[in-house]
């Protein structure tokens, strides 16, 4: 039995951003960060860049050995927590080892969720979550000629892009009627949908796949979609079964509060593994992003910590980036909203969209593509309900402009 | 853990001419024809108002927090954030962490920008003509000095705000602690420097000659040393009436034989441990419990003695004033003190406002520091025989006398004339010690 003041469980940004908030106040206590990978911290968000030469492996570590040393860390690889014991503070990981801590954070991440597909539990088939996943996409999209995408979220158009690119003929299959559904609407995405097309990616929105058998998907209507390559991108979910017994509270993620705290004492959870409240809607939710992995990460951090200086978590509001060819788009906060006013500039000629969404004189959502913004500032805009009616028209004529007047002004 | 330099904007100061940005964007760029390629942004705020967005480079910056891919990290040893552009992966999430606007997606290169301060000698301030941009290198002193040792105890039991506490503790961690320290009767023992029931409260020599004599003990000792073949450094740290009032005869003296000591006056314009009395350097028509404000008195009634200038006019090897706002200036003219202590009499005066005895709130005493010499109230230069004296601080700006007499109690009832008269004085002495300058 090992014994510890602090253990973080998971080593991507939640983690890494709670292991700063805790050295910055105190240096010294024992700490261990486990994770079940036996890579260096990375972060999931660019394996897509790996898959496509972008990044090499090695160098995509976020801290290296001498960090941890420097920071007085355990790291422990190969760690992947079995099941916990809230009662006596000790976790069990896989090969047995246990530890003892006083305050323990879970930034377990997510895992890719699996649709229950007749046939897919015995087909072959690829998934983009870890570093392992990466490699073998990468050295399988070398041999495959065609590949069958499922799923057109940010993994999925990513790694569509990355083959496409490799020259492998792909397909997308997507039941919704868009890519990246929940942060473009229609418009922007059928922007983003002309660059996949050109680039000779087909796009079966709509539709679902029946079964899976070899070397061929069979959709609802009987079509037949064949494939060298299967790549299953329909989402991802918290897995969570070192809880099980435990009594902590779940939902789609690890219930936490506003100090990210978790119903069982001493126990906190941040990150794709959480489910906390959301600004913009009533409710609770798993944010799955990483600036919101960072936000609540930190929190978690200097709440384990002591740190006099931490704030409540305001709520997830949904942002994104997205690059595809060589192209951007961007979305903070929503869309869409009741009673709401939009003002929506589209150019398709230029292949340029910007939509945003005011409601009573105060900043609601802003998407993008091609269109640059400051989506942090945008962001701290809807956090701090900012009243925008004495300079909307300005702000809507150039969003970018007025929204660093409005910085400079506020929160210098 | 180091100090950094960092680029400053003023809004207030901008004029929008949009210099900077011709400037960033050529030195990025190799041509400003671009001005959106420039890492500093102007933005119009209202009709002549501007406001900024550029890189602040956070001490724990969201950017980095967000990077994916390793590609933006803090620089440890000159605080910048580096971006490298080998491992970017132009995934933006960057720009989604920073809430300032200051790294930003440049379409016109295809990927992400920011600001480098030109690797510490940045284009923009270079160009800025209103004063609204400035960089700032003061941090290097900490890096220089936050090493060395405090000589002073911990918990000296000063005022809250106490600027000579603060400067006393400079004065010795840069000196070092080859010297020997005398400290006459006034706030710098009192605050326990000299220590308390046998305890000392400097780590140095330290002994508490009378009001009279300081300079005179401190010669005598710093001849015996030489004496012994020892080069020591000998040092007063007196308050203003040590130097000016009870302690002036044997100062003089001191300074008219070249005695090779370093005499420093913290001027707090009064007898401020004792209950403040003014002294001869209390400026006019200063409240002080020996120059009661009522009917028949207004505060003090003669003008101050200029102290550095009187030391001035005894030729001494080194005169200059200083402020705790300008700790670079002050630093260049204790370093230059020092030596010219080696081979004649050096003298220091600083301006020492003093919250409890001023009458202004202990958490502006830097602010007051800064609006004294902005104000022209006094005045920094140096002075040296062959060379002549040198303003360090420009003087033809002044902010107006009012805003400085305004935030200190001790001129609270000042009548117009009254603040007529102190006008003219600092014109006056102005005047005289810009013949002085050469």
């Amino acid at each position: 039995m090992q014994d510890c003041t602090y253990l973080i469980v998971g080593s991507s940004h939640a983690g890494l951003t709670a292991l700063d908030a805790i050295r910055m106040i105190d240096p010294e206590a024992p700490l261990i960060m486990a994770t079940r990978e036996d890579h260096l911290p990375y972060s999931p968000t660019v394996l897509p860049y790996v898959v496509s030469g972008r990044s090499i492996p090695k160098k995509v570590a976020l801290r290296d050995e001498d960090y941890f040393k420097r920071q007085n860390v355990a790291f422990l690889r190969n760690a992947e927590l079995k099941s916990l014991d809230v009662a006596a503070s000790t976790a069990r990981f896989e090969g047995g080892a246990n530890v003892r801590y006083e305050k323990l954070l879970l930034a377990t991440g997510a895992q890719p969720s699996i649709p229950p597909i007749p046939g897919l539990k015995d087909a072959f088939f690829h998934v983009l979550r870890t570093m392992d996943d990466a490699l073998n996409l990468k050295s399988a999209m070398g041999s495959a000629k065609s590949a069958l995408v499922l799923g057109a979220g940010l993994i999925g158009t990513h790694a569509a892009e990355n083959m496409a690119e490799a020259g492998v003929k792909v397909t997308i299959v997507e039941a919704k009627g868009q890519v990246l559904p929940g942060y473009f609407d229609k418009d922007a995405s059928a922007l983003i949908e002309t660059a996949f097309r050109k680039h000779g990616i087909a796009l079966e929105f709509g539709r679902s796949v029946k079964e899976i058998k070899q070397g061929r998907a069979v959709l609802e209507d009987g079509a037949e979609l064949p494939f060298d390559l299967l790549l299953i991108a329909t989402g991802v979910r918290p897995q969570l079964s070192f809880l099980d017994g435990t009594g902590v509270k779940t939902a789609n993620g690890i219930m936490v509060d506003e100090m990210q705290r978790t119903s069982a004492a001493n126990v906190w959870a941040a990150g794709d593994c959480a489910e906390a409240r959301m600004f913009q809607a009533q409710g609770t939710g798993v944010a799955g992003i990483l600036p919101i992995a960072v936000e609540q990460g930190r929190i978690a951090g200097q709440a384990m910590v002591g740190d006099h200086g931490v704030k409540a978590f305001p709520g997830s509001v949904l942002l994104n980036t997205y690059s595809f060819f060589g192209q951007q788009a961007i979305s903070v906060g929503i869309g869409e909203v009741a009673d709401g006013e939009t003002c929506l500039r589209i150019d398709e000629a230029a292949g340029t969209y910007l939509k945003i969404v005011l409601k009573d004189g105060k900043l609601m959502g802003v998407a993008s593509v091609n269109n640059p913004i400051d989506p942090g500032i945008l962001w701290q805009l809807i956090l701090r309900r900012t009243d925008l009616s004495e300079v909307k028209d300005r702000f809507l004529a150039d969003p970018k402009a007025v929204g660093r007047m409005l910085m400079s002004r506020l929160w210098r | 853990m180091s100090a950094y330099n960092s680029l400053t904007y003023n809004a207030s100061l901008c004029i929008g001419c949009g210099e900077c940005m011709m400037a960033c964007a050529k030195a990025k760029t190799g041509s400003a024809d671009d001005l959106s390629q420039s890492r500093i942004k102007i933005v119009v705020a209202e009709e002549g108002k501007y406001e900024a967005a550029l890189c602040r480079q956070c001490g724990d910056a969201k950017c980095v927090m967000n990077c994916p891919s390793g590609a933006l990290t803090k620089n440890q040893a000159n605080g910048l954030i580096d971006w490298n552009a080998d491992t970017c992966v132009n995934c933006l999430l960057c720009t989604v962490g920073c809430v300032y606007g200051g790294i930003t997606f440049e379409a016109s290169v295809g990927h992400v920008a920011k600001c480098d301060t030109c690797g510490g000698d940045p284009a923009c301030v270079k160009v800025c003509k209103s004063g609204a941009l400035g960089y700032v290198t003061t941090a290097a002193i900490y890096n220089d000095y936050g090493k060395e040792e405090d000589l002073f105890a911990p918990g000296l039991a000063a005022c809250q705000g106490c600027n000579s506490e603060l400067m006393i503790r400079h004065v010795l961690r840069k000196v070092g602690k080859n010297v020997v320290v005398a400290a006459p009767p006034g706030c710098i023992p009192g605050m326990g420097t000299v220590g308390y029931n046998g305890k000392a409260g400097a780590k140095v020599p330290i002994f508490h000659p009378l009001l009279t004599n300081t300079a005179s003990m401190l010669a005598g000792l710093k001849r015996t040393y030489e004496r012994q073949g020892r080069e020591v450094t000998a040092l007063a740290l007196a308050g203003d009436g040590g130097a000016s009032d009870v302690g002036f005869q044997s100062l003089s003296g001191a300074a008219e034989r070249g005695e090779r000591i370093l005499f420093i006056c913290f001027d707090n314009e009064g007898y401020m441990n004792t209950g403040m009395q003014a002294s001869s350097a209390t400026s006019f028509g200063s409240w002080t419990s020996t120059t009661p404000v009522g009917d028949k008195l207004q505060g003090k009634r003669t003008d101050a003695k200029n102290m550095p200038m009187v030391m001035m006019m005894h030729n001494a090897a080194y005169v200059a004033t200083a402020s705790s706002v300008y700790m670079e200036d002050f630093y260049e003219k204790l370093d230059k003190a020092l030596e010219a202590s080696k081979k004649g009499f050096a003298y220091l005066h600083l301006y020492a406002p003093c919250p409890s005895g001023w009458r202004f709130p202990a958490g502006l005493t830097i602010d007051i520091c800064r609006l004294m010499v902005e104000s022209n109230f006094v005045t920094l230069w140096d002075y040296e025989p062959d060379r002549g004296l040198v303003f360090t601080h420009p003087t033809d700006k002044p902010k107006p006398l009012e805003s400085y007499l305004k935030a200190i109690g001790k001129y609270r009832h000042l009548a117009q004339e009254q603040v007529d008269r102190i006008k003219k004085l600092l014109e006056d002495r102005l005047a005289m010690l810009k013949r002085f300058a050469r």
